[in-house]
């Protein structure tokens, strides 16, 4: 299993295709960070338009910590789908490339490859979240300086204070990772079903796009199916960002609002990855490799 | 003891029966060829060798053990290429050798990976990616990635498929010795008898999924048995002449000629006894029992 | 012409101001002196927003003060939401400027005090304030209470409380008091798609008032402050 992994990797990263998805998610962080760099004062303006009106703001707003913020809501819409670019092209990839029947002619079993593999494609997809959290995090921080994060949400403000943005942000990262291997065991389920590249990318990536606009539509009809969707789910790291209050209305530092919420969704996103990944591996395994 | 010992094996594509009830071993330092159109089932029968495919029915066993239950057992002792050398476009051939050679539980040095390389003769080029790699090259890095872990059994299938000349020669060189020299056990499929014929020790023929023949291939290729085809301008005539006379033996049961299985001193004893009779004859066509078999199959499918 | 009276209403007004100013009022008077004793300040503090959409929790912060009206409330290393223009309306700013008319409104009970009220009016059209009144506890001369109507942003009402520092006139808390206006940014901006709860569903039911409180637990007076600091 480990040679699995190892040389599904080392095969991963040798392929140019792999670091498009690194050179998209660098290029996109870079183009946003410059533009607020150069803009951000406006962007903030806009923001606060409604807190303008009452209150003065006063300090760093746009600082590295809204900035990674803001990178995360944009970005984590689009991650998914270079993540398929690799996930879906796993099993599919090698069936029409043919080289398939070379690893399932090797003394490993079929669900050692597919386990294999979808362990390499996960530590791929962890690996791109590493580099995204780098750049839109680190980077972000040592460009735009730390300071409290200013969150404008839908209906209300949150104020965290800097000491207690930090270890929300390895939180969100992590829940991150769940969405993201959701998203692989899904591209890898698609991948399990078909016998050439394009089909299966293009599934997964149509899936994504289509549930998540299920899951952003507020129409009451999707309402209904907007919980078990795992778009929907996918969502919630930003429950890392909303904080309790007591009853004096003050912010209780180091506290998380709805962990129960966060908790769920951790929970729908594993049976989600588990329900994924056992098909592929049901699905491969009764499979006639004729490609 | 036979090294692969397949019983009554159907494989079934909804109607289609691309391997019916197809049974054969084949032993230890055998090269066996495995000959058959394309499309007549051999690849089918070899990618359920090697669990690629699984079988409607019957039953595979390799090194006397199951397959089945086996599986990851078996394939450690086998080396294969299957039809296309499909390999990694961005890879190299020494890359490709590293990785598979991982994946097997022998310790494979880089010795044994520039052994095999040179084996194939693909030394100079091992640091090139595929890609720029030329049909004929390809195919012989697959052979290298099934030898690389030296296997005891070698399943080729069309393994000269796109080689020039001068390649054909080097790989029937190779399996040749393979089997001579280091005792392997080689399965090796070809349409081409021509192919097959000059390294195989042991021939099965299959046609539309079931076998026609099989045999040593001293047997088929048994000079004292010639089949001879006899083309007539009146075949009732010919018939007659042959059943009244000593080669009545000889004349075989078919429908689609005048088919007479006969050694081959006495070929010009019935050219002459035919034509002392007045048969008109047109042609007289005499070959080897292997190739009779091949252009039969291949004549029946036209 | 019209134009030409209302002129001439200032120009008595202002006159007339003075006048009242330096006869009428003396515990106005006592209050200023009173303020006057403090040149500057840096006062250390626990700021408290208390705003129906605003989650943040308390902050230190430091208030800088200088004469005439110079104030800078700053959050240490962090970020801060202030009323919207409420600082300059504080009893310093108000008071020290001297522009004004004070007019006597009687007494009022406040927490077991009977406090005099005046109202003051500016006298000069570039102040941003339209009217204040102040309740004062003519026994300590010391404001308990303003309510101050600006131009532009609204009404704020600044309640304090006095300790320590009570002789300068410094209040050990001070809360402004101030309206809110709805907050809502849409979906598509913050990119906020859950069902999000408001804040309190209570508090939501058109708390319009919001408060920011600061405790203030050691003032370091007239130790100089620098003008950078505004």
């Amino acid at each position: 299993m480990k040679a699995i992994i190892s040389i599904e990797l080392y095969k991963i990263f040798r392929r140019p295709r792999t670091y498009i998805a690194f050179g998209a998610i660098a290029a996109l962080i870079m183009v946003i960070q410059l533009g607020l760099k150069m803009d951000g004062q406006s962007y903030a303006g806009f923001l606060m338009k409604d807190i303008n009106d009452t209150l003065t703001v006063d300090g760093k707003v746009l600082n590295g910590y809204l900035i990674c913020y803001i990178l995360l809501q944009l970005l984590l819409v689009h991650v998914p789908l270079l993540v398929a670019l690799i996930a879906a092209d796993m099993i599919s990839g090698e069936a029409n490339l043919g080289t398939l029947r070379l690893l399932f002619t090797t003394p490993y079993s079929r669900t050692q490859w597919v386990l294999g593999k979808f362990i390499a494609a996960s530590i791929y997809t962890i690996v791109l979240l590493i580099w995204l959290a780098f750049l839109a995090l680190f980077v972000s921080m040592w460009i735009f300086g730390t300071d409290d994060l200013f969150l404008m949400k839908s209906n209300y403000v949150v104020l965290i204070q800097e000491q207690d943005v930090l270890w929300r942000y390895v939180g969100a990262f992590v829940f991150a990772s769940f969405s993201l291997l959701t998203v692989t065991s899904l591209g890898f389920l698609m991948s399990s079903l078909a016998n050439n590249s394009i089909g299966p990318i293009v599934g997964t990536m149509s899936a994504i796009v289509f549930f998540t606009i299920l899951s952003t539509l507020n129409i009451p009809l999707f309402s209904v199916i907007k919980p078990y969707l795992f778009t929907t789910h996918m969502n919630n790291w930003k429950e890392f960002f909303d904080i309790k209050v007591n009853e004096n209305n003050e912010a209780v530092f180091g506290t998380i609002l709805n962990m129960a919420k966060i908790k769920t969704s951790l929970i729908v996103l594993t049976l989600h990855i588990i329900l994924f990944v056992t098909a592929s591996v049901f699905i491969t395994k009764r499979k006639d490799i004729l490609s | 003891m036979p090294v692969i010992q397949v019983h009554q094996l159907s494989k079934h594509f909804g109607a289609l029966k691309a391997v019916n009830q197809l049974s054969f071993n084949v032993n230890e330092g055998e090269v066996f060829g495995f000959l058959g159109q394309n499309g007549s089932g051999k690849s089918t029968t070899i990618r359920m060798l090697l669990s690629l495919i699984h079988p409607t029915s019957g039953h595979i066993e390799l090194f006397g053990k199951p397959l089945q239950s086996h599986r990851t057992q078996i394939l450690e002792e086998i080396g294969a290429i299957i039809e296309r050398p499909d390999l990694y476009p961005y890879l190299t051939a020494q890359e490709h050798l590293q990785l598979f050679a991982k994946l097997r539980s022998k310790k494979i040095g880089k010795e044994d990976i520039h052994n095999t390389l040179q084996k194939v003769g693909l030394l100079d080029r091992s640091k090139d990616k595929v890609q720029t790699f030329s049909l004929g090259m390809k195919q012989r890095l697959g052979i290298a990635i099934a030898l690389v872990h030296n296997p005891s059994l070698i399943i080729l299938d069309e393994p000269t498929n796109g080689l020039d000349p001068q390649g054909i020669t080097d790989i029937r060189t190779l399996i040749q010795q393979l089997a001579k020299e280091e005792g392997k056990t080689v399965l090796v499929s070809s349409h081409l008898l021509s192919e097959i014929e000059q390294m195989a020790t042991q021939i099965m023929i299959i046609h539309k999924g079931e076998k026609v023949a099989e045999g040593p291939i001293q047997k088929l290729l048994d000079p004292n048995k010639m089949i001879v085809h006899i083309k007539t301008t009146n075949d009732a005539h010919a018939v007659q002449v042959i059943l009244s006379g000593s080669f009545s033996n000889y004349l075989m049961q078919r429908t689609d000629g005048i088919y007479l299985s006969i050694p081959t001193y006495e070929i010009p004893l019935l050219n002459q006894s035919l034509v002392n009779a007045g048969v008109g004859l047109i042609g007289l066509e005499s070959r080897n029992a292997l190739e009779d078999y091949f252009l039969q199959v291949t004549s029946n499918s036209n | 012409m019209k134009k030409t009276i209302s002129y001439i209403g200032i120009i008595v007004a202002i006159l007339f101001a003075q006048e009242v100013n330096a006869q009428v009022d003396p515990l106005i008077e006592k209050v200023s002196q009173k303020l006057a004793l403090v040149n500057d300040y840096v006062a250390e503090g626990v700021m408290k927003t208390d705003v129906s959409f605003i989650k943040a929790s308390l902050g230190k912060v430091k208030v800088y003060f200088k004469k005439p009206n110079l104030l800078k409330v700053k959050k240490e290393g962090g970020i801060s939401l202030l009323p919207k223009g409420g600082v300059s309306v504080t009893i310093n700013s108000l008071l020290n400027t001297k522009q004004y008319i004070a007019l006597p409104a009687g007494t009022q009970s406040y927490e077991g005090k009977t406090l005099t009220v005046i109202k003051l009016v500016p006298t000069d059209e570039k102040l941003d304030w339209v009217i204040s009144t102040l309740w004062i506890d003519p026994s300590d001369a010391l404001v308990y209470k303003t309510f101050t109507t600006t131009k532009e942003n609204g009404s704020y009402e600044i309640t304090m409380e006095y300790g320590q520092y009570a002789s300068y006139g410094l209040p050990s808390k001070i809360i402004f008091g101030f309206n809110t206006k709805d907050y809502k940014l849409p979906n598509g901006i913050t990119l906020e798609f859950g069902d999000e709860d408001p804040i309190s569903k209570q508090k939501a039911l058109k708390n319009k008032k919001g408060k920011i409180e600061i405790k203030y637990t050691n003032y370091t007076i007239n130790k100089g402050v620098s003008n950078s600091m505004f």
